[in-house]
């Protein structure tokens, strides 16, 4: 049987089944403190003081310190721009925000003197939604002194941008269609909240966190503490669940200070309402002008969009870039003109979260096609068909060319819901594309070692957070060298063994780890041959194991082999580089509304990608599927509800819902389209994010279908359904 | 305070205060760290353990209250080595991504399958609908856990 195309059994599912699998929480340190964060439960506050003698006399208690026990100035870090204090100094800027922290022996200890850290402070207005972020008399969430140089300084626009091409104002439309669409504040949720442990070492510090991006942080921790590089080591387990919420550094910058202030081993586990304090989705608002020929044709796209990011950058502003430059979709527009803004609030710092900013886009741009539709008379799939590109045209004048036959994804998910079959009453169908652009400016370095007995050894600094990177590496490790997969270990998330890795992020491991794989077993192969060459009696045929048995003899040895593989960093690119490859999704949905009382089932959902080639298939649509229903939860259900004061009123599992297994549709297909076209191994593209660009707009369309009631700020709860369905009604009659 | 109980067979002494949930018992006294922490208020199944054969959320147990009881957790699912039918399933149908809410949907599902040995897919939906999976791999666990029962192996085992 083949190894690439087979859906090998996933790398580490014993261990999971077991519960063997060690997640960073379920590493024991010995001798570590336990550490607690004390925050402030309100958007934004001026600290006067903080009293922490009565929490000291806590037994147990290590350690009590504030900003002021920090080095001064106050370190700060950040993966774009260092603006986040270790611990807030002089004021907290959104709700969650750690004052100060607690180490003690044990958890009960800093858990009771946390309690008892008294802080005087003073609630300040707040800066919360995109209308009071973009109102010039609203405080300034971040210091302008603080953003020198920066002309938005004296203002809460962290970035803003405008893409396009065309003339937008002079073109003619027979339709233009405008609306404005939201998006709501909606968290990560992996079921693993974020842990994190540091402990001295030798060399410096050694930080655990389960982190997607070990390489980044390691910079960011180096960075913040004025540390070489090279002092500092990141060991990242196996995340569980990761989604963009476990990227970007948090409390590690924080937690590699205590250690080597304590010089003790720290652990800091945080709460699933902490979590939810750490990360987020942006939300977005996005006023959508989109003219049409009376065929269908889009002749211009005309969007404004402002995403509310929380009140440090993190990667936010790189999500805000990345996914306006894109939102057009995967269709022709003759002119185009995307204005962005990344706000700032005080709210929790927003940061990557699967789809990276373009399911709020994909919500806003397909919901206007599928308004086109209804408004010239087209057939939903009939209008997308008219503004698809072909494979190979520019649809997005300054990138990488349309790279599959996107019509097929069309085609194959409608087919799947029986897209021109009658439908039952209260029923209805939606259908909507999604189109992300990839990993641009990036590089992953893989290490293959053959070893002695002919076994094999990669090192790689992905992440495995459930998307099972593990598995597909050692398959295309396994095809390259000719060994079997049981044979070949893979090593990842240790800085001092694997080497640099830009992220695991933005669909590209597949990709570019796997070219690198690809690569370092080149050069074992290489090296291979030259050995048989130089060994006398040795042959292309035989085995490893003989082969470097007869060439190293009794002191033994390995063949080792680097390879490299990325995209060029283009500094004329408004992003630094074009998309080495475009994901594309559809997604087609049958769903019934209930008219009593709004609530929406999903009978059927269909997803079509295109994968390039499928490496492990069942992987594939495994992330297809859960990116699908992730994204069924941004569009039914899941909404951080923020108070006057800024504090998130729906904080922890009993108020903020997932999916759970009873939301799933109760039917879910998944095609993958293989024309093995992609720039990865054997012809693949990333896949696995999606599910969630598609699904909304396709749900949307399908309850207008439906229900009568268009809704354009998701998610589409019964409730928003059920007034606007009694609104109608009111008018009717 | 000490209490005694029995956790995967193994009669166990454990010191704990009287405000310790089962679930710090078991990761932070046994380093029994199969059984996981997530939501901490029994919502999302992550830490779900049997207490006497029932399945429960060891988070919102106290552990005062396990005194003289039997507890079985992921760690004791396995005999010798050899998986137990239900954790073989899951593996095969690749019902499996993190793995983070694995333990707990596992142990949910040994549960279901003895109190129900061939479940249709309406009541394993109901009888995990208690632990949530946000790679929502949701349509392969139901695969797992069918396949585990047609596969006669739904019979508690003790």
């Amino acid at each position: 049987m083949p190894i690439i195309g087979s859906s090998l059994s996933r790398l580490g599912a014993v261990e999971r089944v077991t519960g063997a699998q060690q997640y960073a929480a379920d590493i024991r340190l010995d001798n570590a403190l336990q550490v607690k964060l004390v925050s402030l439960q309100c958007a934004h506050a001026r600290i006067r003081a903080i009293e922490t003698a009565e929490a000291a006399r806590v037994p147990g208690v290590r350690g009590i310190f504030t900003a002021e026990d920090l080095p001064q100035p106050v370190p700060r870090f950040g993966p774009v721009v260092a603006d986040r204090p270790l611990l807030a100094e002089g004021e907290t800027r959104f709700s969650g925000e750690p004052v100060a922290v607690v180490v003690a022996d044990t958890h009960d200890a800093a858990a009771a003197a946390a309690r008892l850290v008294r802080v005087d402070f003073a609630e300040l207005p707040a800066v919360l939604t995109v209308a009071s972020a973009l109102d010039p008399n609203a405080p300034l969430v971040q210091d302008p002194a603080k953003r020198a140089r920066d002309p938005l300084a004296r203002t809460n626009i962290l970035q803003q941008w405008q893409f396009g091409w065309g003339q937008v104002d002079s073109a003619k439309a027979t339709l233009v269609v405008e609306n404005d669409y939201a998006f709501p504040m909606v968290t990560h949720f992996a079921i693993e909240p974020h842990a994190f442990l540091a402990a001295p070492d030798a060399n410096g510090v050694v930080v655990w966190s389960p982190t997607q991006h070990p390489y980044v942080l390691q910079r960011v921790v180096a960075s913040a503490l004025t540390l070489p590089i090279a002092r500092v080591r990141v060991i990242a387990p196996d995340p569980g669940g990761g989604f963009g919420g476990k990227g970007w550094p948090k409390f590690e910058p924080l937690m590699a200070w205590l250690a080597l202030t304590l010089n003790r081993p720290v652990r800091l586990v945080l709460t699933l309402e902490e979590t939810f304090q750490a990360a987020r989705r942006a939300s977005a608002r996005i006023h959508a002008r989109t003219g049409f020929t009376g065929e269908g044709r889009i002749v211009f796209q005309d969007l404004e969009a402002d995403f509310l990011l929380g009140a440090y950058a993190d990667i936010g502003a790189r999500v805000v870039s990345k996914a306006s430059y894109s939102a057009c979709g995967p269709y022709r527009a003759e002119h185009a003109r995307i204005v962005a803004r990344a706000l700032l609030s005080h709210t929790t710092p927003s940061t990557a979260f699967r789809g990276f900013g373009t399911p709020q886009a994909s919500w806003a741009v397909e919901s206007q096609l599928n308004e086109a539709a209804a408004a010239l008379g087209i057939d939903p799939v009939e209008i997308r068909r008219r503004n698809l590109p072909e494979k190979g045209e520019a649809f997005n004048p300054h990138d990488t060319p349309a790279d599959g036959e996107w019509t097929t994804a069309l085609t194959k998910a409608a087919a799947a819901v029986h897209w021109d079959s009658p439908l039952a009453p209260n029923r209805g169908r939606g259908i909507s594309l999604g189109l992300k652009s990839s990993s641009t400016a990036s590089r992953s370095i893989a290490i293959v070692r053959l070893h002695f007995d002919g076994s094999a050894s990669v090192l790689c600094g992905t992440s495995d957070m459930g998307q099972g990177a593990r598995t597909v590496l050692v398959q295309i490790a396994a095809q390259e060298l000719g060994i079997e997969p049981d044979r070949i270990a893979i090593v990842m998330g240790d800085t001092s063994v694997v080497p640099f890795d830009s992220s695991t992020s933005a669909s590209r491991s597949t990709v570019f780890m796997g070219n690198a794989v690809i690569d370092a077993c080149a050069s074992v192969k290489a090296q291979v041959r030259q050995i048989v060459e130089a060994t006398p009696g040795a042959s292309r045929d035989m085995p490893y194991a003989d082969l470097l048995a007869a060439h190293f003899g009794p002191p033994r040895g390995e063949v080792i082999g680097i390879g490299e593989a990325g995209n060029r960093y283009e500094p004329g690119h408004p992003l630094g580089g074009r998309a080495a490859f475009w994901e594309l999704m559809c997604a087609a949905c049958e769903v019934e509304v209930d008219p009593e009382t709004g609530e929406v089932t999903v009978h059927t959902l269909a997803l079509a990608s295109d994968v390039g080639k499928a490496l492990n298939p069942h992987q594939v649509e495994a992330q297809d599927e859960g990116a699908a229903v992730m994204g069924l939860g941004h569009t039914l259900m899941e909404q951080l509800v923020l108070g006057a004061d800024g504090r998130i009123l729906n904080l922890g599992s009993l108020d903020y819902r997932i999916p759970s297994i009873k939301d799933v549709p109760l039917e879910l297909h998944s095609a993958l389209i293989e024309n093995a076209d992609g720039p990865g191994p054997y012809g693949s593209k990333g896949a696995g994010e999606g599910g969630t660009l598609a699904v909304a707009a396709a749900i949307g369309a399908a309850v207008n279908h439906a229900a009568g009631v268009t809704i354009r700020d998701l998610p589409l709860t019964p409730e928003k359904i059920w007034m606007a369905r009694n609104a109608n009604r009111r008018l009717g009659d | 305070m000490t209490i005694v109980l029995t956790v995967n067979g193994s009669p166990r002494t454990v010191e704990c205060k009287p405000h310790h949930s089962l679930l710090e018992v078991l990761r932070e006294r046994l380093s029994l760290t199969g059984t996981k922490e997530c939501c901490d208020e029994g919502e999302c199944g992550a830490c779900t353990v049997l207490l006497n054969g029932r399945a429960v959320d060891a988070c919102l147990v106290l552990a005062v209250e396990c005194e003289g009881e039997t507890v079985q957790t992921i760690e004791g699912l396995a005999e010798n080595g050899r998986l137990d039918p239900l954790q073989q399933a899951f593996v095969e149908t690749g019902a499996v991504q993190c793995g983070f809410c694995i333990p707990g949907m596992i142990v949910a599902a040994r549960y279901l399958l003895s109190t129900n040995p061939h479940p249709s897919e309406d009541e394993i939906k109901e009888g995990l609908a208690g632990n949530l999976c946000r790679c929502a791999g949701y349509s392969r666990i139901v695969s797992a856990v069918s396949l585990a029962a047609e596969r006669g192996q739904g019979q508690r085992q003790d």
